[in-house]
């Protein structure tokens, strides 16, 4: 087991250096000149030169990659082009905004989602199951922005449930009172789908020999979903969980910005029409380590979640 | 004598002629198909300036409401300010201006001026500028749809030519490949969307592109290739040891030529499938990014710019363009993803 992760831990590195790599080579290639973003078109001769300095782009591009490793990995990224405000600050500020709204998103979801699977695979071929289907179909057609739209539209503007927008300094507030519509929102929207790919997990299942025995010996049929058939499932649903996480660091950037919730998603995006590149170099490499991260802990625990699968 | 054995032989269709015929059989897919071809037909008639050309041309009142709902009367529109009572006092002699006004009158009246004639309801409603909703649905239409295909087509060749290189050739090349492929995938694909929507925006390539819609073609296409990529290499890999690619090799055809016209015709329909099933996501994709102020200008309309504009609006009671946009972005992704699995299923009769 330590012997597979730290050779896991090896392999990230070219992946890790890749992503330094591509993300340094895209913004100095086709990103611009630094100092003219951040000064604009009135600047002297002398205020470029001065901040060409600061950054280090006077030097070779060699230099300049290793001052970038460096701020990689000592979290020092400077200030914000656009707001001088500490890169590591905006990241220690806006994170916990964005982890309010996005942690209860991913256990409502994926709880829900596995209930509504399992009682949709328990109807399988029934009317319920294709109407369900049918739906989920269709309601896939229609874009997220227009469910946000209506949804605070009506929820928030026509029948007053929640605030339209906001946020407040004290997490309960928000909890209580501003998260709930965008977290609402996002669960009912990704219900559907997300019902869809749960039921498949569990039929997949329920026609393997193992479900036939214990109907056979007589045990009920929530005890077969519950107990053996969900037990079997949890690789495909761990593996989907994992896909969904490294979504809950960076934030659903829609929900954010169209409820001006002053999260991580918001930031970048923000930053994106700002150019503030910092700011999106950063979010770009932690979060793809992150993702790795979360890929090498899926897979150590699916050893746990299933005894049969062999770690090589 | 061999002749006759020749002709006797029942001819056995081809691969596309079978699934042509396996389509028409099913009746979801051919719905989807004609629903799809006539959405076709609408952006070419768009495009070659048949339908919506002017639908930058402001027909209507601001927030004139559809035909069926009838002239809205609530005073607000028609709320005009009282002149000012009493005779105006004759300052001619005092004016300076006074021995221009003539010459100006003249040079006035060489212009004629028009009245633009205004429809207080239009069949579909008009936006805050009082454009028909109507030609700005298919015009979005026009937009939307072109930079769906032509991206998911971007998309599609990059990982085909990869894929082919990659799954062919093997061996280091591969493994490069592969290389390029973790790095791309272990970043957030919507973080290397932002990536590249900042360097279009700010960087020399701006000037090029001009904040127009190929910036975000290539942003759809630079960041989605990935899945495509990975599919047509293990398909590549199944194919190179095959018999007919051996036999090729055998009457000296080249690489190239075995890896374009040998193997990619016999794994086009996995391509084909691929490709149908980008377009429907990158047309969702182009919603989000115009929402998000990095998709189609603004002297544009797509239907991510429609959508955008109807937030506000829907406050004030203006449904109609998200209720037209919505329905006819629905139509079209339904219409669209159902054809791909109906081609799916018509192409790989084994899947099941």
């Amino acid at each position: 087991m330590f012997s597979y992760i730290l050779r896991r831990l090896l392999q990230m590195i070219p992946t890790l250096a890749g992503v330094i790599l591509l993300i340094f080579f895209l913004f100095k290639w086709f990103g611009g000149d630094p100092a003219d973003i951040m000064v604009g078109l009135s600047a002297t001769k002398a205020q470029v030169a001065s901040i060409r300095t600061q950054l280090g782009l006077d030097r070779p591009v060699w230099e300049q990659l290793w001052i970038f490793v460096q701020q990689i990995f000592t979290f020092n990224w400077g200030k914000s082009w656009a707001t001088n405000e500490a890169i590591s600050e905006i990241f220690a500020t806006r994170l916990p905004v964005t982890l309010t709204v996005m942690i209860p998103i991913l256990i409502l979801q994926v709880g829900l989602s596995i209930v509504a699977g399992m009682a949709v695979a328990y109807v399988r071929g029934s009317l319920i199951d294709r109407t369900v289907m049918l739906i989920s179909t269709v309601a896939l057609s229609i874009s997220l922005l227009v469910y946000i739209v209506v949804g605070q539209y009506v929820f928030a503007f026509l029948l007053g449930w929640f605030p339209v927008q906001g946020w407040s300094d004290s997490l309960w507030k928000n909890l209580t009172t501003y998260a709930p519509l965008p977290i609402l929102l996002v669960v009912l929207v990704s219900l559907a789908p997300e019902t869809r790919l749960y039921r498949s997990f569990f039929l997949d299942e329920i026609g393997h020999d193992y479900v036939r025995t214990a109907r056979a010996k007589g045990v009920p049929e929530n005890a077969i979903l519950f107990k053996h058939v969900l037990r079997n499932a949890m690789i495909p649903i761990l593996t989907n969980v994992a896909t969904l996480l490294p979504g809950v660091f960076i934030g659903s950037f829609l929900i954010e910005a169209f409820f001006s919730i002053p999260g991580l998603g918001r930031e970048v995006v923000t930053a994106v029409n700002r150019s503030d590149y910092p700011v999106i170099q950063a979010a770009t490499v932690y979060l793809a380590t992150l993702t790795m991260v979360i890929n090498l802990m899926t897979d150590v625990l699916y050893k746990f979640v299933d005894p049969r699968v062999v770690l090589k | 004598m061999s002749m006759d054995i020749v002709q006797a032989l029942p001819q056995s269709p081809g691969v596309w002629a079978s699934a042509w015929k396996r389509l028409k059989g099913n009746r979801v897919g051919v719905v989807s198909l004609v629903i799809t071809l006539l959405f076709i037909g609408l952006v070419v008639l768009a495009q070659l300036g048949l339908v919506a050309k002017d639908w930058q041309k402001e027909t209507g009142t601001a927030f004139a409401p559809p035909h069926f709902i009838g002239k809205i009367v609530d005073g607000s529109q028609t709320a005009v300010v009282e002149g000012a009572q009493g005779t105006a006092v004759d300052i001619s002699d005092i004016d300076p201006l006074t021995p221009r006004y003539k010459e100006w009158a003249e040079r006035a009246a060489q212009f004629k001026t028009s009245v633009a004639e205004k429809s207080d309801t239009l069949p579909f409603g008009a936006d805050q500028l009082g454009r028909d909703i109507v030609s700005k649905v298919i015009k979005g239409a026009q937009v939307s749809i072109t930079v769906g295909l032509i991206s998911a087509l971007f998309a599609t060749i990059i990982g085909t030519f990869l894929g082919a290189i990659g799954g062919y050739f093997g061996g280091k090349t591969d493994d490069v490949l592969e290389w390029v492929y973790n790095v791309f995938t272990s970043i957030p694909y919507i973080l290397l969307m932002f990536s590249v929507a900042a360097v279009l925006k700010s960087g020399p390539l701006a000037k090029v592109f001009n904040g127009g819609v190929w910036t975000v073609i290539i942003i759809l296409s630079v960041v989605g290739w990935t899945g495509i990529y990975r599919l047509v290499r293990a398909e590549y890999i199944k194919h190179r040891s095959r018999e007919y690619v051996r036999a090729a090799e055998a009457i000296g055809a080249t690489h190239m030529s075995r890896m374009f016209t040998h193997i990619l015709p016999n794994i086009s329909h996995v391509v084909l499938v691929q490709l149908s099933l980008h377009v429907v996501s990158f047309i969702k994709a182009e919603v989000i990014l115009s929402f998000l102020g990095l998709g189609v200008p603004l002297d544009m309309v797509s239907w991510g710019t429609m959508l955008t504009e109807a937030q506000a609006e829907l406050v004030q009671g203006k449904w109609w363009q998200l209720v037209a946009a919505t329905a006819m972005m629905a139509t079209f992704v339904t219409a669209f993803a159902l054809l791909t699995d109906a081609l799916r299923d018509a192409l790989d009769p084994k899947l099941r």
